[in-house]
């Protein structure tokens, strides 16, 4: 090994090394703060119980709720436009509409949240009120769509790089054989790029988790619990978001420890799925 | 050469205007001569169209003061400037005793605001008794139908538990009173205002200071509230807006608080739709 290739080799050892020290240690110093409230054996009642610190209950179930509710219906939606999307860039029309779209794509992952948020306020919450004739507008699924879109973009460049990665012979073979296009989606292009596909879906879903603005924008921060899609709810995040603006040391503060656990535990519980389920089809 | 000479004219006039200009307007502001410093401020929210007009005025006079104005709410009005992240803490309620002890705050009271509970101007509902307000906040009242407006859900909106403007609604206009899960959170008075200005079933409550033609104020008890009814002490829902620095106030906090209480900075609070104190 040259001298050369050693230094970067110990360069990018130390670089993993940090990032994964520093992500375990984040981890570590959360157990380490929410420990004092978990001692007080009310570990079960933060997650069962209502939000109501009037009368003495911390629960932070309804946000659970909420988070879960808002990530997986923004996947949901999100899933198949990005499919169609990178369908439409890799394989049907890989000329300049793809290329074009792709760039047009790549230029939305570069839009501030703020943005999506702002535009969420003023055009589609006064839309969902109107349409549904029901509630403030301010609802899981207004923030879903929001969300949806926020994440298509990483869906899609993920999807395309998995879709380009399929090898063409198996796309020519398929001509052959006299197979339409949905065929080749569902047959040959899926199961291939399976991996990208997975990908995406974690990284987007990771994503979808851990917006805060989004959602503190517009799905209306109510601590009850969700009922219905037109309910107004608060994801963990934004409770975070909306507490600590608050308060330094009382007990819905050092609650926030136990749903910022709660919140990284959610997210590796969606990766490791995800990465088990990679296995299978593959 | 001529063309010259006539800019030069004007250069000259213009300077004699702003000098006498300056003299005019110096009265209030004199005190911020020759300071050179930044000034933080933070907390409840209902305070900011004072602050910005005052520290407008205060860096138009002297441009080397730097004045920064951030919301956040009483609580992390007092909770900053108690940790010494601010310099004046604004509070739309009185900072309690413990507050007080822990991080020996001095209050400022500048001016008193009334708290109304606003809906938007197209609901043709447009006055509440006390005990409907306490039903509707409480999710016991849940159609505008039961109160002669559209049969459509009530969308009550409110604030986090850092607001001043919440404290004082739910103790003087609430009773205390139970407010709704299903109830909306917005995290500033400009945003319950923007809010309640764009869902026409909306009830929420702001600083009688924010109130114009976006929202309508509700009559609560026969009573509109308003600059002249919260003076006269007629509408109850009223609170004393406070600055709170740690300690007695020192250099330039001191100046902007003082040039609050002068007739200037009074005469803007009254301009803002508050209540002066002098």
């Amino acid at each position: 090994m040259t001298f050369k290739a050693r230094i970067a080799k110990s360069f990018f050892w130390t670089a993993s090394v940090i990032s994964a020290t520093v992500t375990l240690a984040v981890l570590g110093f959360m157990i380490c703060l929410s420990l004092p409230v978990l001692k007080k054996a009310f570990f079960l009642e933060v997650l069962t119980a209502p939000w109501s610190p009037d009368h003495g209950q911390f629960g932070i179930l309804p946000m659970v709720a909420g988070t879960l509710c808002i990530a997986f219906l923004s996947l949901l939606i999100s899933f198949p436009v990005s499919l169609g999307c990178s369908f439409f860039i890799e394989i049907t029309r890989p000329g300049t509409p793809g290329k074009w779209l792709k760039k047009f794509v790549g230029f939305m992952t570069g839009i501030p949240t703020v943005i999506y948020g702002f535009v969420g306020v003023f055009m589609l919450v006064p839309f969902i009120r109107g349409f549904f004739a029901y509630g403030s507008g301010m609802c899981i699924l207004s923030a879903s769509l929001m969300l949806g879109l926020l994440i298509s973009p990483t869906m899609i460049l993920f999807f395309c790089q998995g879709f380009a990665r399929v090898p063409r012979n198996y796309l020519y073979a398929v001509d052959a054989l006299g197979g339409n296009t949905v065929q080749k989606l569902f047959y040959v292009i899926m199961p291939n790029a399976w991996r990208g596909i997975s990908a995406g879906l974690i990284l987007a879903f990771g994503r979808a988790m851990g917006d805060t603005l989004i959602a503190l924008m517009i799905s209306g921060n109510s601590i009850g619990m969700p009922s219905s899609l037109l309910d107004s709810t608060r994801t963990l995040t934004a409770h975070i978001a909306l507490v600590i603006a608050a308060d330094f040391d009382s007990i819905e503060f050092k609650i926030l420890f136990i749903c910022g656990i709660t919140l990284y535990i959610m997210t590796s519980c969606g990766v490791i799925l995800a990465r088990y389920s990679d296995r299978k089809p593959g | 050469m001529n063309k010259g000479c006539s800019a030069m004219k004007y250069a000259i006039i213009l300077i004699i205007i702003f000098l006498l200009a300056g003299v005019c307007f110096a009265t209030g502001l004199d005190a911020f001569k020759g300071e050179k410093q930044v000034l933080r401020i933070s907390g409840g929210t209902a305070h900011i169209p004072v602050m910005k007009e005052a520290a407008r005025r205060i860096m138009a006079f002297n441009p080397d003061i730097q004045i920064t104005i951030a919301g956040g709410g009483s609580g992390a009005g007092i909770k900053q400037v108690g940790e010494g992240l601010v310099d004046i803490g604004n509070s739309g309620r009185k900072a309690t005793e413990a507050e007080k002890k822990k991080y020996g705050l001095a209050l400022y009271k500048w001016a008193i605001d009334g708290v109304a509970a606003v809906i938007n101007p197209k609901n043709p509902v447009h006055s509440l008794s006390g005990k409907q307000l306490q039903d509707i906040f409480a999710g016991k009242i849940i159609s505008w139908k039961a109160l002669g407006g559209d049969e459509r859900p009530i969308n009550v909106y409110t604030r986090d538990k850092s607001s001043g403007t919440r404290a004082v609604f739910w103790k003087k206009a609430l009773k205390k009173g139970e407010i709704t899960g299903k109830a909306n959170f917005v995290a500033s008075n400009g945003a319950m205002k923007s809010a309640v200005a764009n869902d026409p079933y909306a009830i929420g409550y702001i600083s009688v200071g924010y109130i114009d033609k976006t929202v309508a104020a509700v009559t609560l008890d026969g009573i509109t509230p308003s600059l002249d009814t919260v003076k006269s002490g007629e509408y109850k829902v009223a609170r004393g807006l406070y600055s709170n620095t740690k300690g007695e106030a020192k250099g330039l906090a001191k100046k902007f608080i003082e040039y609050l209480l002068s007739p200037e900075g009074q005469k803007i609070a009254m301009e803002k739709g508050f209540i002066p104190v002098n």
